[in-house]
């Protein structure tokens, strides 16, 4: 294979096609107040293990609708439970428990 | 949804273009990239559409380029803009076309900022006069040379000897459009459609009868991005850009890419080569890559100028494939005949064969 002197990142691209509804459907049974969230960010802003670590709850939720799981797992994972998004969320979304429910149905394969 | 409110926000994100009268100024690198879409531009505007389109050999680059790679401050490229001014002045226009999208962002971002900054505008109207001893007034009416086609596309779908349609099935050709990002990702209500919906293209497309393919990448940037082209060792940026987009495109089985930006042709084009070569990957049909064409030649197809005409030899990927499709006769021999069937030399041939 030729060579140019730089070179190609693997893509990073969005493959709807991968967005699991199945997955999906029993995050929104379990937690419904999924559907309120608006991507503000406040989360991630406020976030204590963020500071540390690769923690978004808002991210991981734009990757699940992705279809990008393995991403948004990566994203939840280094969550403390501290409740501090909890607090801040415009939405008052109970995000202790989403991020819970979002390590339960997505770290099955 | 309340219909008459999508109206309104619909209505914000369309343009009145001027009928007639247009000053019109190429682009520096679309002459050399695609040798052929500004020729055949103005003879489609002035012959078949009967418009009067000015142009003037004296205007010179916008200084877009120089300026997104930090090589010039924006005011130097603010007063080579006011000096085009003063030339549409000179020769009786208001009405400023661009051909390039470069060019029409930062006209826009210009006209913008002296409207935030009319101290800004006083002080380009010293530079000009110390510089070159001239004065401007602004254009009533600043468009990107899509627009005009966009205006007139169903004036050339009656014209048309050939539509997007796959001659041997009778079906649309299924046709990728892509917008340069300076048309209206930073200024939205200055493009059809704005950031989010352009339908500068699309609307180009179902006039001509072909079928708009949405795919998830269809916003994302070509990869061109000025200096992460500019640089040798950051080529890697742009290129995996480009690849990001054909992979996401391919599910979707395109017949074709139409675009409306010099630098977007210019690295979907030649990028296909770049990655058959590094990754031994095609992204069209056959083992072939996926013709990318200008507006303005896909216009020219339509309307039965011949391709070669249209400098479609000099494209990296091949367009005989789409040629084919759409019915439209071409002579193999004269591919690589210039002018007067002057010899121009034939390339060197990529390790995949089908491109
Ligand atoms: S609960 Fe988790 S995600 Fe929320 S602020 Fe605390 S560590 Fe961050
Ligand atoms: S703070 Fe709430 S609404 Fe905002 S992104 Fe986080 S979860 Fe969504």
């Amino acid at each position: 294979m030729a060579t140019f002197g730089y070179s190609l990142t693997p893509s990073s691209r969005i493959d709807l096609c991968k967005f699991n509804q199945e997955k999906w459907n029993r995050l929104v049974e379990l937690e419904s107040d999924v559907l309120k969230c608006m991507a503000c960010g406040s989360c991630t802003a406020s976030c204590t293990a963020g500071k540390f670590t690769r923690t978004s709850l808002r991210s991981a939720i734009l990757y699940i609708q992705n279809g990008q799981e393995k991403q948004a797992l990566e994203l939840v994972q280094s969550c403390l439970l501290c409740g501090k998004c909890f607090m801040v969320c415009p939405r008052a979304i109970n995000t202790r428990n989403l991020l819970l429910s979002i390590n339960k149905i997505y770290s099955v394969k | 949804m309340i219909y008459e409110g999508k109206q309104k926000i619909w209505s914000d994100y369309q343009k009145d273009i001027p009928d007639d009268h247009y000053f019109y100024v190429r682009s520096c690198i679309r002459q050399s990239f695609f040798p052929a879409s500004e020729q055949v531009f103005l003879d489609i505007t002035r012959n078949r559409l009967k418009k009067d389109f000015f142009e003037t050999e004296h205007h010179t680059t916008c200084g877009g380029i120089a300026y997104h790679s930090d090589a010039i401050p924006q005011e130097t490229a603010m007063t080579i803009i006011a000096r085009q001014f003063a030339l549409m002045n000179k020769y009786g226009y208001e009405n400023y076309v661009c051909s390039c999208i470069t060019s029409f962002g930062l006209y826009t971002e210009t006209l913008e900022t002296w409207r935030e900054f009319p101290e800004l505008e006083a002080k380009i109207k010293e530079k000009l006069w110390e510089s070159c001893k001239l004065e401007f007034a602004k254009p009533k009416y600043l468009a990107h040379a899509s627009d005009i086609i966009y205006k007139f596309r169903n004036q050339i779908a009656q014209q048309a000897k050939f539509k997007l349609i796959n001659k041997k099935t009778g079906e649309p050709l299924r046709v990728v459009e892509h917008i340069g990002c300076h048309y209206a990702k930073m200024f939205p209500s200055k493009g059809f459609g704005g950031a989010e919906y352009p339908y500068v293209l699309a609307g180009m497309i179902e006039a001509w009868g072909g079928e708009v393919i949405d795919y998830p990448e269809r916003r994302h940037c070509c990869g061109f991005g000025f200096r992460q082209y500019l640089v040798q060792s950051n080529r890697g940026y742009s290129l995996s850009n480009t690849h990001k987009k054909f992979e996401s495109m391919e599910p979707f089985k395109p017949d074709m890419i139409i675009t409306n930006c010099p630098g977007c042709p210019y690295f979907l084009d030649r990028w296909q080569y770049v990655i058959s070569e590094m990754e031994g990957k095609t992204y069209g049909q056959d083992g072939h890559g996926i013709p990318v064409f200008t507006y303005e030649e896909v216009a020219g197809l339509v309307l039965g100028y011949d391709p070669w005409d249209l400098g479609l030899q000099v494209h990296q990927v091949s367009v005989e494939p789409l040629l084919d499709k759409m019915g439209i006769p071409y002579d193999p021999a004269k591919k690589y005949q210039g002018v007067n069937g002057k010899d121009l030399g034939r390339p060197e041939l990529p390790s995949c064969p089908g491109l």
